[in-house]
């Protein structure tokens, strides 16, 4: 590559506080339009804001998780606009003096053994404007949303690649699912994701010339957009072009990025202290109660998995991407007899997480009870069912809430060992196999395992596939 | 004496009795707006007087004294428009918490709102858009402002009492014009909930009565932390009256050289050094001292009010209530609402506080003013440490004939020379009755204390007012 990419990724995320930032308004998503209002959050002559707490904690807690340093005197100042959104004009956000700053994220990403550092500049606090919503011949706005508390995350240029900016995403998504200050749904707008990016020659250490994308709706928006917007730029760099610094929108449909707006006139918002709201004083008891209250979050979970459990690194990772997911997966561990649990986590994040995303539910959300699990894993253990068959057990016990052993003796599924029950079936095989049999005795061992799954399949999935094996190499040789 | 000529406190007691009624009162306040509102023009819209609502609570020991209030401060379901063609016909669907307050203590909201430079910008209130007040005494001069028409209302009879709010004066100088008491409160004592902003960091609700003793009953009522005004203390309310013990005797009392400059008018001059002799005669020792960034104040103000003006204005565009000019484009509708809807001092201070808050020029002008407002305010803490009080004029003249200072604003910006370094200084400022001018205009002496010591400034301006009888005086109509 003779170009490296350069991202930074801005990231607004509306908290899950049960009233909006500086009102008593209910944050409810869904709502007929303007029905989450009052005279405060509209803006009327007269009415003043006030602090939501909340809102503050939730603010902390992630900035905490971070490892941001918190600003002891935080302040409110008004970003002065007009736009329809906007009731007041102006909206309350923080500028010299954030919330926290300093920070990073630890991702892991493709290709890197080790996670990659990802630096977090800074994590502030501001209300959400209302919501446009253009018909043809007029514009409507909802101010439902407007003065919802709104997190602005910003990440340092550190991000290299679009898969990098996915990951980001992905393990920033975690972390606020771990914390529940968000419910980081893009398409509801409660997770929004701006990226700039630029390329330059690599080496260089100047930036390039910057392109800021919006209107991604999802996580693979976010990256597709990058992804076509490095293609784009590495063109113009080839072909000598100029390149201006401008506003793109993501066309998800088309899968293109087009203007939005190239002469960004920097726009002057005469930022300056909400004189109606005064200086926030965040004790360092208020931060050290709040980090008492942290939750594990995924990736020290993920060093306890890897320790208590003797769990792999790449295991312990897709069981910690998500909390719930990860307790559930904890109490089957920790239930599962044995020193091994080796088995439990394949089930786990095997068979179990395929029934779960087939299912589009959380893994505790499964109609599963855990000693039916324990059960089943236990009978694959002790040979009495096949793998395959448990697998099919699995499914069921989910559907039907009896309990596995009953599964297994209503479906006739134990497994058979038997040499004396095997042999008619191996018989047939190998004569229906003539090819396979004589690949296997030319020494190719991939032969055997086809002619087991042949057994297999004649034995629906009951013979046990090590005892089968043993049998057919013993009839060959 | 008529009912309307008398005193709250002398209307408390009557009601207590039950010698009078609030029917009785209201009727009389109406016999004489008959007679004399054609020359005062104390109130907006009074041909379009209603009854008022004379459901006050039984409970309420004011018993259904009616109290005017001026058009900046939200009244449910009367116009409040701070005599703006921007925000004509509003009625806010919430009282502001004054007047809940107000309520809950028995009183009947008077029907017409008082008069007022366009929101509060102005000292003559001349600059309404429904044209000036006279001042009951000259009816050729201005009654001061911005709270002129309450002031007017109270001097002229037509008013018990009122409330007014001062930003750099707007209470006390027209109570000196007017020749009554006008109290401006520590900064957060009362809650500026439903105050229709003009600049958040120094407007307070305050008090206009006919004597001390009014003045301190009805701030007691006002006052208290408001959990909807993060800017409002919590701090305890003290019975106010308890302070009116008529003793000053070995009050420290500071006169700051710095108020009694060229300037200003010999006459006043005169009347305040009588005043202060009096003071002394009752036991008060005086001293004089410096207040050194006294001659910063008033172009600090103008940079701190206007930049914040100019923010907490922007919501006025046409959009959710007042007026609207009618365009097809959105951006041209906002910008024909405003330049039709603001008058001439609230687009010139509009465009100065936008000016201070713009790129390049905030650290020159709005950073350097908020560095030399601490300044001020820690010369007042200086003179605090010694002195119990501060005694200055309230303003440099009497009141000024209409039209005069109209085309020259920085002149108009100069007859708060005397009261803009208290909201500076967040400090409490009572303005009594001292004296005459040979033109029989009254003259008003100002005593500053510092932050939630009204109870002194009671105890001092009661003393004195019972050692005189300006108070007593009643203009001839």
């Amino acid at each position: 590559m003779k170009y490296q990419t350069v991202i930074g990724l801005e990231v607004h995320l509306q908290l899950n506080t049960k009233t909006k930032a500086f009102c008593g308004c209910s944050t409810d998503f869904g709502k007929a339009p303007n029905s989450n209002v009052c005279p405060v959050c509209l803006g009327f002559p007269g009415t003043l804001p006030v602090y939501n707490r909340q809102a503050l904690n939730s603010a902390i807690k992630l900035a905490l998780a971070f490892d941001c340093q918190i600003q002891e005197h935080t302040k409110f100042d008004r970003k002065n606009y007009f736009y329809p959104d906007l009731p007041k004009n102006y909206q309350i956000s923080q500028f010299d003096l954030p919330l926290s700053r300093n920070g990073y994220l630890d991702i892991y990403t493709q290709d890197i053994p080790t996670p990659k550092r990802i630096g977090i500049t800074r994590v502030h606090l501001e209300e959400d404007a209302g919501k446009l919503i253009h018909e043809t011949e007029i514009s409507l706005v909802d101010f439902n949303r407007t003065g919802i508390p709104l997190l602005e995350i910003v990440s340092e240029p550190d991000l290299n690649s679009p898969q990098e900016a996915f990951d980001y995403l992905t393990s920033l998504k975690s972390i606020i699912e771990y914390l529940d200050v968000s419910d980081c749904d893009m398409e509801k707008g409660s997770l929004r994701c701006d990226a700039n990016i630029s390329l330059r020659q690599q080496g260089a250490k100047e930036l390039g010339v910057k392109t800021e994308l919006k209107n991604m709706n999802s996580f693979k928006g976010v990256k597709d957009a990058l992804t076509f917007e490095v293609e784009r730029q590495t063109q113009l760099l080839e072909r000598n072009q100029e390149m201006i610094q401008e506003t793109r929108l993501w066309d998800d449909q088309k899968g293109v990025t087009v203007t939005m707006r190239t002469k960004e006139g920097a726009k002057d918002y005469r930022y300056f202290p909400d004189p109606d709201l005064t200086v926030f004083v965040i004790e360092q008891s208020m931060i050290a109660q709040i980090k008492a209250q942290l939750p594990e979050l995924p990736q020290q979970k993920m060093r306890r998995f890897i320790k208590e459990y003797g769990l792999a690194e790449y295991d312990a990772k897709i069981l910690v991407s998500s909390k719930s997911d990860a307790e559930f997966a904890e109490s089957c561990i920790q239930d599962f007899p044995g020193k091994d649990k080796k088995e439990m986590v394949n089930w786990l994040i095997g068979p179990l997480l395929s029934e779960a995303n087939s299912r589009k539910v959380k893994l505790h959300e499964l109609n599963l009870k855990k000693n039916e699990l324990i059960n089943l894993i236990g009978f694959v253990q002790k040979q009495e069912i096949s793998y395959l068959c448990a697998k099919n057990v699995l499914s069921q016990l989910i559907e039907t809430g009896k309990s596995a052993q009953d599964l297994i003796q209503e479906g006739n599924l134990q497994q058979i060992s038997n040499a004396d029950a095997l042999t008619q079936v191996i018989e047939t095989v190998i004569e229906e196999n003539a090819k396979s049999v004589s690949d296997f005795k030319a020494g190719k061992t991939n032969a055997l395992m086809y002619l087991v799954g042949q057994v297999m399949k004649k034995s629906s999935g009951k013979a046990n596939p090590k005892v089968v094996g043993e049998l057919i190499k013993r009839r060959l040789n | 004496m008529e009912l309307n000529q008398l005193t709250a406190h002398e209307l408390l007691g009557k009601l207590k009795n039950h010698e009078t009624s609030s029917e009785a009162i209201l009727g009389s306040l109406y016999a004489r707006l008959q007679k004399v509102e054609p020359k005062v023009k104390a109130y907006v819209r009074s041909q379009e007087i209603k009854n008022p609502d004379l459901n006050f609570t039984a409970q309420g020991f004011l018993g259904g004294l009616p109290i005017t209030i001026k058009d900046n401060i939200c009244t449910e379901g009367l116009p409040t428009e701070c005599c703006s063609k921007i925000l004509q016909g509003f009625h806010p669907p919430y009282d502001a918490t004054v007047i809940n307050k107000l309520k809950r203590s028995g009183a009947v909201i008077f029907p017409l709102k008082a008069n007022m430079d366009e929101f509060a910008f102005g000292s003559s209130t001349e600059n309404s858009y429904f044209g000036p007040t006279h001042n009951p005494w000259n009816l050729d001069c201005v009654p001061g402002g911005s709270s002129g028409g309450s002031a007017a209302a109270v001097a002229s009879d037509e008013a018990i009492w009122a409330l007014g709010s001062d930003t750099g004066g707007s209470v006390r100088q027209p109570a000196s014009f007017c020749g009554v008491v006008g109290l401006k409160p520590t900064y957060g004592r009362i809650s500026r909930f439903g105050l229709i902003a003009f600049a958040s960091s120094l407007d307070q609700i305050g008090p206009i009565t006919k004597d001390v003793q009014d003045a301190a009953i009805l701030t007691g009522i006002i006052s208290g932390y408001d959990p909807n005004d993060s800017t409002s203390v919590n701090q305890d309310v003290p019975d106010y009256t308890k302070s009116l013990t008529g003793d000053i005797k070995g009050l420290k009392v500071a006169i700051p050289k710095e108020y009694f400059i060229s300037g200003m008018d010999a006459e006043v001059k005169a009347i305040i050094e009588e005043a202060v002799n009096k003071l002394k005669n009752l036991g008060a020792l005086t001293n004089p001292v410096s207040l050194p960034h006294t001659e910063y104040a008033v172009p600090v103000y103008y940079i701190i009010a206007t930049a914040e003006a100019s923010s907490n204005l922007a919501r006025f565009d046409g959009v959710q209530y007042g007026y609207r000019a009618q365009s097809d484009n959105l951006i041209q509708m906002y910008k024909l609402t405003r330049a039709q809807g603001f008058g001439q001092e609230a687009k010139r201070r509009i465009t100065l506080g936008t000016f201070v808050l713009s790129h390049g020029y905030y650290d020159a002008y709005y950073l350097r003013a908020l560095k030399v407002r601490t300044l001020i305010k820690q010369d007042f803490d200086k003179v605090f440490g010694d002195f119990d009080c501060i005694i200055a004029p309230t303003s440099p003249t009497s009141a000024f004939k209409i039209g005069e200072r109209v085309q020259d604003p920085l002149k108009m910006y100069l007859s708060d020379i005397y009261t803009i370094s208290v909201n500076l200084a967040g400090i409490p400022a009572i303005s009594i009755p001292c004296g005459f001018t040979k033109k029989g205009l009254p003259v008003g002496l100002q005593i500053m204390a510092k932050p939630f010591n009204e109870e002194l400034l009671f105890r001092v301006a009661h003393t004195f007012e019972q050692n005189t009888d300006w108070h007593k005086l009643k203009p001839k109509l």
